[in-house]
């Protein structure tokens, strides 16, 4: 390996050129479009275009106005209860229903569809979807009171304190499925062979889940914690179809503040400003997840 | 052979071309008074020989704006489209996305015939005229549902005073005594008639005109923003959307009164009712004789293509038109931009306002004072009001004047 590596070093840059020239468009792509757009939004997010991109640089000024702006604040703050929420729940009823999958069930892939199903309906749908079913004069409140239960009261989406929970509801709906599904593949991947081992030292099986399999699962989990949070952070479609934001403000996100201010307040700079922070967000996420994937495996 | 056919067809297309254009209009009309008012100006224009090609966009302005914006930024522009006059389209224009329509203009005499004048000057840039208003509406209105009261038991309001004092006696019947839909606009629009008629043409002027902080924390305004936390009140308990469906509910009794621009007129209309029998309406919340001159305007995107550039003329000719503007405006519930056509079906509403446009106080709609980003936020701060029972009126003026501070 060693010696391989030696003589081949003068020619590092040669090896593979085939696969190297084939693969200029997608760097190119990359390079231009992903690094150079960003840079771009970045750099004009210090200016104050209105409509159409100025070179108007103020410095600051966007940040500070973003900052101090309350449907920014409460963006940010929904977007903690709903990624707290999301993330909590997706991954314990996912887990949950994948270990229920797991335990050898008739029909498995008729229960499995019906779980994965939601994840096929895009989030417009889905906000529809649940904006009726949530309605309070014609959704679940109306059904249950129909049954005769007078005093039942369910509308989250009319009450600005936990209006966030009913958009948490669609998206849990919708996505739980899929995490499901991607656990379950990671516990259809441990070695028939832990089982047995616990079996004979006599572990019950809810522990073995808990302390043997979860830590086995570990890649898994990673991947799908960021396929979730990358979804979390970009989340505005969701919200637009079933709320819209409101009431009031109460449940605007930062993808729909970012789209509002650069098309509806002809703000492009201030909307800039705001899709930097949620890069910045981004980026928090990616990078150690990049280390702990690609970083570790170099060592090893 | 088959050369010469595509040939043939290809003069067929072109000696078609000459004499007819088909022209896409993107607009926002999509309620059923704004959509019978749209298709007036279609078979107007029809009418001339070309094709008026319909690109209803649904949702509000505020969803269809920016799909115009980026389709005309984009390269891939209409040859018409529906902006609300002032600075919605200043960036447009002023990045040269947006051609002059001065030749017509001065042509045809616009400047003489547009009433009243500032109509049209929210439409110059530079001196040149880029736009063809094509209404007139008055935001300041108050919608009464006559079978409201009589079920509550008061009599029908006279002004503003008068309905807070009916609200009580409407909740007690199960009315909803006053509807704003929750969208960020209809509690804007609810602030502006509120400012307008409650604290007087005069204090609206300086305070949205000239941004006058001194003014936001005078006298007046006190009185315009504890009308505006009654407003709030009045509104507790229904979440009602979209402006049509809460006009709906006026419509049906089910609530005591509206808060909206004339254009309720048109869906009172369509559902027949009379006003002065059924419904009752209040230019200025009955306290003041004042409209406000916001409206709808046509842009006309730069093409470069002379039978297009022809066809976009003959449309802005059409617009103006007294056949067109008559028409068109009865159906719309709103005021035409000229004042030399006839308007002898024009209802009591519309008379009403048509006095005042000649005889009262005429203001300037919000568009034409603030920028969009201003507006918009004004809007997000105010619907914020409205669903916030624990929001203090102190808050809101702090940050409204810091809303001025920054348009300034």
């Amino acid at each position: 390996m060693a010696q391989s590596n030696v003589s081949g070093r003068p020619f590092r840059l040669f090896r593979n050129l085939n696969a190297k020239i084939a693969a200029i468009p997608m760097i190119l792509t990359a390079l231009v479009i992903f690094v150079g757009f960003s840079l771009w939004t970045v750099v004009y997010s210090f200016t104050k275009s209105g409509l159409l991109p100025r070179q108007d640089f103020v410095g600051l000024m966007q940040y500070e106005r973003l900052w101090s702006n309350t449907k920014w604040l409460i963006s940010i703050q929904n977007l903690l209860i709903f990624g707290i929420c999301m993330l909590v729940f997706s991954f314990v009823i996912g887990f949950v229903l994948a270990c229920l999958m797991d335990q050898k069930i008739r029909f498995e892939g008729v229960f499995r569809t019906i779980l994965l199903y939601p994840f096929a309906l895009s989030f417009v749908v889905t906000g529809v979807v649940w904006q009726w079913l949530l309605n309070p004069d014609l959704g679940i409140q109306s059904v249950m009171r129909g049954f005769g239960w007078e005093s039942f009261a369910f509308d989250p989406l009319n009450n600005s304190r936990i209006v966030m929970f009913g958009v948490v509801i669609a998206a849990l709906w919708q996505g739980t499925g899929f995490v499901m599904v991607l656990l379950l593949a990671g516990l259809r991947g441990i070695d028939d062979e832990i089982w047995k081992a616990t079996r004979i030292d006599g572990i019950p099986t809810w522990k073995t889940y808990l302390f043997v399999v979860v830590p086995m699962l570990r890649p898994v989990m990673v991947t799908t914690l960021v396929i979730v949070t990358a979804g979390i952070v970009k989340v505005y479609d969701l919200v637009v179809a079933q709320t819209n934001g409101g009431p009031g403000v109460s449940s605007e996100v930062p993808a729909k503040y970012v789209y509002d201010q650069m098309f509806l307040n002809q703000n492009l700079g201030q909307g800039f400003a705001a899709s930097t922070m949620m890069l910045i967000t981004v980026a928090i996420i990616i990078i150690p997840w990049a280390y702990l994937e690609f970083g570790g495996r170099k060592r090893g | 052979m088959k050369r010469r056919v595509i040939l043939a067809a290809t003069t067929a297309m072109i000696g078609c071309a000459a004499y007819a254009e088909d022209l896409e209009v993107t607009h926002w009309w999509t309620s059923g008074s704004e959509a019978a008012a749209v298709a007036e100006f279609a078979k107007a224009f029809d009418a001339t020989g070309n094709k008026w090609v319909d690109g209803a966009i649904a949702g509000s302005g505020g969803v269809a704006r920016p799909v115009m914006v980026s389709r005309i930024t984009g390269g891939d522009p209409m040859a018409a489209t529906q902006f609300n006059h002032g600075q919605q389209a200043q960036e447009l224009v002023e990045a040269g996305l947006m051609r002059s329509l001065e030749s017509v203009a001065s042509a045809d005499g616009w400047r003489d015939i547009v009433h009243p004048a500032s109509i049209l000057e929210s439409c110059e840039i530079d001196g040149e005229i880029y736009c063809v208003p094509v209404n007139i509406h008055s935001q300041l209105w108050l919608w009464l549902s006559n079978d409201a009261f009589e079920t509550a038991g008061v009599a029908v309001p006279n002004n503003w005073d008068e309905f807070v004092a009916a609200g009580p006696a409407l909740r007690e019947a199960g009315i909803q005594p006053l509807v704003i839909g929750r969208q960020p606009w209809q509690a804007s629009l609810a602030f502006q008639t509120i400012v307008a008629s409650v604290a007087g043409p005069e204090a609206y002027g300086k305070v949205f005109g000239d941004k006058d902080a001194d003014v936001v924390n005078g006298p007046e305004m006190e009185k315009a923003f504890a009308a505006l936390a009654t407003a709030r009140e009045m509104t507790a308990g229904s979440n009602v959307q979209e402006w049509n469906q809460a006009t709906t509910q006026v419509i049906n009794g089910q609530a005591g009164g509206q808060i909206m621009g004339d254009w309720a007129q048109g869906e009172f209309a369509i559902a027949e009712q009379v006003a002065g029998e059924d419904y009752t309406c209040l230019p200025g919340l009955g306290l003041a004789d004042i409209v406000s001159t916001g409206g709808d305007a046509f842009y006309f995107p730069a093409i470069d293509d002379p039978e297009v550039t022809a066809a976009q003329e003959e449309l802005a000719r059409v617009m103006i038109s007294p056949e067109a503007q008559v028409a068109f405006n009865l159906k719309k519930g709103s005021m035409p931009v000229r004042g030399d056509v006839n308007l002898d079906a024009a209802n009591e509403c519309m008379r009403k306002g048509l006095d005042i446009l000649a005889n009262g106080t005429v203001v300037a709609g919000i568009d034409q004072m603030l920028s969009p980003d201003a507006g918009n936020q004004l809007a997000d701060l105010m619907v914020q009001f409205f669903n916030e029972p624990g929001m203090s009126v102190d808050d809101v003026k702090a940050s409204f004047i810091d809303i001025l501070e920054y348009d300034s």
